[in-house]
């Protein structure tokens, strides 16, 4: 079903961190964007799509003006808005937002660290758009900040915070950007396993708490309505978003799923974990039953890799491509 | 990232030193008395393990580790790791500390890569403390030192939730990250590739607590299943064992951190030439942190105050009789006296000699070069061999 292309070589290793991959498509310009983190650096690579250019980027962790602070990054991820695209990098120290292509940051929240360091780590994971305007971020608290982002420019302010979970925010993912008419737009989920689910706007509401098991949620997906989350015994859960009806569940990993990807116009879905396998299986919702289906269809296995990021490269599921810990490279899968 | 990495990261990686010290001590046995300079006997082993553990399990070094810090470099923590190695009659020159600590992060990794649950590396951890009481079991004193560390860190990590546990394990994957140093027996035993990456099975059964994957089910709006299928999982896994134990004494079940040497012989084996070369990111203005941290724990560690008369035991290159002289006449001073070090900037180079110093590592003299042995294999050879 899918055979592997030429895998894209990066500067460094990816670090063993969830959701390890970002991938933004630039159709009008024929590019596509991939960043992995790689303990303090984040390795950007633009690809063109004819396979024969290829130029790479780093971006450092630092607050500005300060020359010589690095804190290590946990995610870095393009947030597609309707009006502009940016880069949100979070870190130990805070989250930085760039333009997409990595040139420019546009703006730096600090987050607020301890005097004298407590055994809880500080830091801020799980980046999503949601809406017309805004981007959400997670924290080690639990908390969700919320940014909001105008069309041009750099005056970016932090509009609201997100109290809905009690453990650290490992995920955070949305649907319906744009103008289309949501019940809930926005998820979030925590290392309790636990997923809140919200309706964007100039205020938030918390529309659903989806109790979790006391294992981590790594990763979580929204698509028409369901909620597919990965968990760290790696099973996959399918809810209906809004009533928290559990709709399937696949004992789909033999470790930690680090990373699932959704193709929303095809409804593919992606999933990968530290058992080295990726995952392709495919969701059909009946609307007779307003249930939801699960099926299988593909298996890759990136041989002694544990995989920490995988995404689809288009929006139809042709393409995916994978990161692995230790792995210098950005390994590409084609639907034959 | 995580905040208590160091007490673990010690245990673990001074279990590795002790596992490596005592093959290759016993394999320089070749007499019982202290008679024949140059040759290690039982009673000289005994003392380096007692001398080694005593310091890493001092409980004032334990409570510093403990206190919720950063992870920094290797370089502090193969400073502090020599100066551990050092508080026992034995003296590693810098060569053989190097290559030492090759191995034991290597093995280490290996462990945490392949750790099961997040939480079984506290298994690995209790592997190494158990085989560590064993080493010591004659010295009452030591065996206590390590059973109020073992009850220690029982009562600080016992409860942390999985992800804490992935965390720390994430910070530590990131520390070690890069090295694929090719250590020979781990290639021979098939754990290690050619390529210096570790082997990741597909098959055997699965952690405590997952489900073999496999299965798809499918619900109703009630609840109640509706329907069941199967995929073809891409390996073969079987259910999962027993749940080792996590009290001061028990079965830990999975086998990552029991002692890996004493089940091969040692034959012929050697290190990959390739050195682990880190591109050091951290700033300079880190290395202050680094430092009083780095001072924090050498100040907690007990110094063994040897009486004059007895010579220390260098272990160098290639040890001969007239080496042994020259280190003894040199006297193996006493530990440096100790101050606590307010730095405001450093440059690399004064960062490297401060440590340095710190350490203790360099004598006055330099042991002498390299000069062939007669009397054993030399320990640079000997750390090939393993």
């Amino acid at each position: 079903m899918y055979h592997k292309e030429k895998s894209i070589q990066i500067k460094n290793s990816a670090s063993a961190l969830y959701n390890n991959l970002g991938v933004l498509r630039i159709a009008p310009r024929s590019l596509t964007y991939f960043t992995v983190v790689h303990a303090n650096v984040v390795n950007m690579v633009s690809a063109s799509w004819d396979g024969l250019n290829y130029s790479h980027r780093q971006l450092q962790s630092k607050e500005p003006n300060v020359a010589t602070s690095t804190s290590l990054i946990m995610q870095a991820a393009f947030c597609a808005l309707p009006s502009r695209d940016l880069l949100v990098v979070t870190s130990q120290k805070g989250i930085q937002m760039y333009e997409s292509d990595g040139s420019t940051m546009v703006y730096w929240h600090a987050l607020d660290t301890p005097d004298t360091p407590t055994d809880q780590a500080v830091f801020a994971r799980g980046i999503s758009a949601v809406g017309k305007s805004y981007i959400c971020v997670g924290d080690s608290s639990g908390s969700i900040l919320v940014f909001d982002v105008p069309s041009k420019g750099s005056n970016i302010t932090l509009s609201d915070v997100l109290k809905g979970h009690k453990k650290s925010i490992t995920d955070i993912a949305s649907e319906c950007s744009g103008s289309q008419d949501c019940i809930a737009d926005l998820i979030s989920a925590d290392d309790g396993g636990n997923l809140c689910v919200w309706k964007s706007g100039e205020e938030f509401q918390r529309f659903n708490n989806i109790p979790g098991f006391d294992i981590s949620c790594t990763s979580v997906k929204l698509w028409k309505g369901t909620a597919v989350a990965g968990y760290g015994t790696g099973q996959i859960r399918l809810y209906e978003a809004v009533t928290g009806i559990l709709h399937a569940e696949v004992n789909a990993h033999a470790r930690w799923i680090y990373s699932l990807d959704i193709a929303p116009f095809s409804g593919l879905l992606l999933s990968a974990a530290e058992d080295s396998l990726v995952r392709v299986w495919h969701l059909s919702i009946k609307p007779e039953s307003l249930s939801v289906e699960v099926a299988h269809l593909h298996n890759e296995c990136v041989t002694d890799t544990q995989i920490c990021g995988a995404k689809f490269c288009d929006g139809d599921g042709h393409a995916f491509a994978v990161t692995g810990y230790d792995l210098s490279e950005i390994i590409r899968y084609t639907q034959s | 990232m995580s905040m208590r990495t160091l007490p673990l990261v010690f245990i673990n990686l001074g279990g590795e030193m002790l596992y490596i010290l005592d093959q290759r001590l016993q394999a320089l046995n070749t007499s019982e008395d202290n008679s024949e300079k140059g040759v290690w006997s039982e009673n000289d082993r005994k003392r380096v393990m007692n001398g080694i553990v005593g310091a890493m399990f001092s409980k004032d070094f334990m409570d510093e580790l403990l206190k919720p810090q950063q992870l920094y470099s290797h370089r502090t923590l193969k400073t502090v790791l020599t100066r551990i190695a050092h508080a026992s009659i034995m003296r590693l020159n810098p060569a053989s500390m190097d290559r030492l600590y090759e191995l034991m992060v290597m093995a280490f990794k290996y462990q945490i890569f392949l750790c099961p649950r997040p939480k079984d590396l506290l298994l690995i951890t209790y592997n190494h403390i158990d085989t560590i009481r064993e080493l010591v079991k004659d010295t009452p004193v030591v065996v206590n030192q390590v059973d109020e560390t073992h009850r220690k860190i029982i009562e600080v990590y016992s409860s942390l939730p999985e992800g804490e546990f992935q965390l720390l394990r994430q910070t530590l994957l990131i520390f070690f990250q890069d090295m694929h140093i090719r250590v020979s027996l781990f290639l021979k035993i098939l754990v290690q590739n050619p390529n210096g990456r570790f082997a990741l099975s597909t098959s055997g059964p699965v952690p405590h607590g997952i489900d073999v994957p496999g299965l798809i089910r499918t619900f109703d709006g009630k609840g109640r299943e509706v329907r069941r299928s199967e995929f073809p999982s891409g390996g073969s896994y079987s259910s999962s064992v027993r749940e080792g134990c996590f009290e001061l004494h028990g079965d830990r079940v999975i086998r990552l951190g029991m002692d890996m040497y004493t089940v091969n012989h040692p034959e012929e084996t050697h290190t990959s030439k390739d050195t682990f070369v880190q591109t050091d990111n951290t700033p300079n203005l880190l290395a202050k942190e680094e430092l009083n941290l780095l001072a924090r724990l050498m100040g907690s560690m007990k110094a063994e105050k040897e009486p004059k008369a007895e010579t220390g035991f260098w272990i160098n290159l290639f040890p001969t009789d007239q080496e042994e002289e020259e280190a003894g006449a040199s006297g193996l001073a006493e530990e440096p006296l100790f101050e606590v070090i307010n730095i405001q900037a450093m440059q690399d180079e004064q960062v490297t000699t401060e440590l340095a110093r710190i350490a203790g590592q360099f004598a006055e003299e330099e042991p002498p070069g390299n000069l062939s042995s007669s009397k054993g294999d030399d320990l640079l050879a000997m750390m090939d061999d393993l």
